[in-house]
């Protein structure tokens, strides 16, 4: 089992090493110049020397490779060319709000497509199961920054019952008292997390009326509704608890949909996030924020699916051992 | 003026309910009755057939040029009536038309960018599959990290240090970056095809590996490989749409769904119908790629249909598989 996680830890970090290593070749690698004039004139060659050679851009490229891997080691991802500051500092205050973001969509996405799924299951080619597949496909469709357009004009400029952006009140959250902060904050945050986890929540609940099922035909259901147990006790506690295997994967699979998600509906919100970070930056051709927000979507993501292996591991006892046999 | 764009909307639908009937009535095999008994396959599939004419035949179903500005001061904003049937957007363009031709540009990315990511994904995977070893080791790694960077941000990059693509090489930048999944289902499948013995016959006759694979092994791959492009061809679009919605996507003034909705998104209130209607159309044609692919599963997928004992038991190889439909979109 040790041995197992200590495969599982190496082969994560060497993912993020390969990461860094291709992202750092396509920075050095790619044609122009990382200094763009400010005018219509082009840049001095004499200038463009000096600021190479200030950057240490001149410098041989395995040189400068040690030298980035070091300047990465203690936190340090450059200078941001639009922001004028550290890149680190940036993306200190930005990730925060994407993983406040992610985990209550994460939160949505899992609660209602368990709970859906398992309706489903429960009324398997009844109408209640056809209305709800042809439901969750719909929703499943919707591209999530459109959905979040509509959401935020039914409900936030139409109805007036959320903020239509910011994390925040800008003007008045500094007045408020702790709890009126809080709900500040909760408002602020729920039409972005239900635009994302609404989606999610119809793939989990497709992938999991579908586990279910097969759970239910399987021999041990069969033993347990032989004992004469309640279908709702064979489906809860007998076919969902097996279900529930294959959708600790989900967890960590759902990640990288959550982080790429994040990027177009941080932008629809006004969500200082990462993913709004990284499209703003795009523009200015900031490549700096763009390449280091790459890096830490990488690191979550390798991080998740690492966590959920684990989880996996601890659910299912099988898994460590396969390697030991 | 008349309803006229709605005379060739009109024929488009009919020929197109007409072919989807036909179709399903004429469904002789197992595998094509299978998809058509799939609840949603043949309204889906007559979807995609109906946006398919729609950008064939753009010229013809348009009443007016994708980037004519008709009255800059007279005809903005406007909203849906016979003669702009969707409205116009804040340039005086007609909505409609931009649609229409923006289904050329979508669905053509969607459809070029799955071209190359199931070609690539098909020979990945089958040459790790077939050969193991070192070379499905070294290949699988490559795999773990192209799907440990969620696809979006290699898209970011590649435009923050070049400039924003065109949309075929927009495309092919998808596509190059969007196989990891594909090749892993298809090697899972050509895993346990190569053990078969028709495979074996095919090496003892002295056929050289390619040869085999390419004869033998992926014809057997050839349900995983539909149902992943018809999926990959909806993440593809998604993808694109949010890409240009964020500015780093098709450029103006090149209609794409994406960048129309991204051009309307500062009319929402005033103007809706510009943002709302490129939103639809992208929702129907995904909509339909999902049941389309979900037709394809049950009817070329034995195993997606009854019990798979392997997923229960937790087996990597055959979850994989089944969350292959879930993790494209990833």
């Amino acid at each position: 089992m040790v041995a197992w996680l200590l495969a599982r830890l190496a082969a994560a970090l060497a993912i993020v090493f390969t990461v860094v290593t291709l992202v750092f070749f396509a920075i050095h690698l790619a044609p122009g110049t990382p200094f763009l004039p400010t005018g219509d004139r082009p840049l001095d060659p004499s200038v463009e020397a000096g600021l190479r050679a200030r950057f240490g851009l001149d410098r041989p490229l395995g040189a400068q490779y040690v030298r980035y891997l070091g300047a990465l080691a203690r936190g340090d991802l450059g200078e941001s060319f639009s922001q004028q500051r550290p890149v680190a500092l940036a993306l200190e205050e930005a990730i925060p709000n994407t993983v406040v973001l992610a985990t209550t969509a994460l939160a949505i996405d899992l609660l209602l497509g368990l709970a859906i799924g398992a309706v489903q299951a429960a009324y398997a080619r009844r109408r209640l199961d056809t209305l709800l597949t042809h439901t969750t496909l719909f929703v499943y469709s919707l591209p999530t920054f459109w959905l979040g357009l509509v959401l935020l004009l039914v409900f936030g400029q139409g109805l007036h019952w959320f903020p239509v952006g910011g994390v925040v009140d800008p003007v008045l959250h500094q007045a408020l008292s702790p709890a009126g902060r809080l709900l500040d904050r909760l408002r602020h945050l729920a039409l972005p997390a239900l635009t994302l986890g609404l989606v999610g929540a119809a793939g989990t609940a497709r992938f999991q009326r579908a586990a279910l099922l097969e759970a239910l035909n399987q021999g041990f259901v069969k033993a347990a509704r032989a004992k004469g147990l309640s279908e709702s006790r064979v489906l809860l506690g007998h076919a969902l608890r097996n279900a529930l295997l294959p959708t600790i994967t989900l967890m960590g699979l759902a990640l990288p949909f959550l982080l790429t998600g994040s990027v177009v509906i941080e932008t629809v919100f006004a969500w200082p996030g990462m993913g709004k970070l990284a499209a703003d930056a795009v523009l200015s051709r900031d490549y700096p924020i763009v390449t280091a927000t790459t890096l830490a979507a990488t690191v979550l993501v390798v991080g998740g699916s690492l966590i959920a292996d684990i989880l996996y591991a601890a659910a299912d006892p099988r898994v460590g051992r396969e390697r030991a046999r | 003026m008349t309803a006229l764009p709605l005379l060739p909307l009109a024929v488009i639908l009919a020929c197109v309910a007409a072919t989807v009937r036909l179709l399903a009535r004429r469904a002789r095999s197992a595998a094509a009755r299978r998809f058509f008994a799939s609840p949603a396959a043949a309204p889906g599939l007559g979807l995609l057939l109906f946006f398919v004419a729609l950008a064939v035949l753009a010229p013809l179903v348009a009443p007016y040029r994708p980037s004519a500005q008709l009255d800059i001061v007279g005809l903005q904003s406007r909203p849906p009536s016979w003669r702009f049937l969707l409205g116009t957007d804040l340039f005086s363009r007609d909505v409609f038309s931009r649609l229409v031709y923006g289904a050329r540009v979508s669905l053509g990315i969607g459809v070029l960018a799955t071209l190359v990511s199931v070609t690539l994904g098909a020979a990945v995977g089958a040459a790790a599959g077939y050969f193991r070893r070192a070379t499905d080791a070294v290949l699988m790694r490559l795999v773990d990290v192209g799907l440990a960077v969620p696809k979006i941000f290699i898209v970011l990059v590649a435009v923050a240090l070049g400039r924003p693509l065109g949309p075929v090489p927009l495309a092919v930048l998808l596509g190059l970056t969007g196989w990891f999944t594909t090749s892993r289902l298809v090697r899972a499948e050509v895993l346990s095809i190569r053990e078969r013995e028709f495979v074996e016959a095919a090496r003892a006759l002295g056929a050289r590996p390619w040869r085999v694979i390419a004869r033998h092994v992926l014809p057997g791959a050839t349900a995983v490989l539909m149902v992943s492009a018809a999926l990959s061809i909806a993440n593809m679009m998604l993808l694109e749409a949010g890409l240009s919605f964020i500015g780093a996507g098709v450029q103006p003034p090149v209609p794409s769904w994406g960048n129309m909705i991204a051009d309307a998104r500062d009319l929402l209130t005033t103007a809706p119908w510009a943002s709302l209607f490129p939103g639809l159309a992208i929702t129907a044609v995904v909509l339909g790629l999902h049941a389309v692919s979900d037709g394809l599963r049950e009817a070329l997928d034995p195993q997606a249909r009854g019990a798979d004992p392997a997923l229960a038991a937790g087996e990597p190889r055959s979850r994989e598989r089944r969350l292959g439909g879930w993790v494209a979109r990833r």
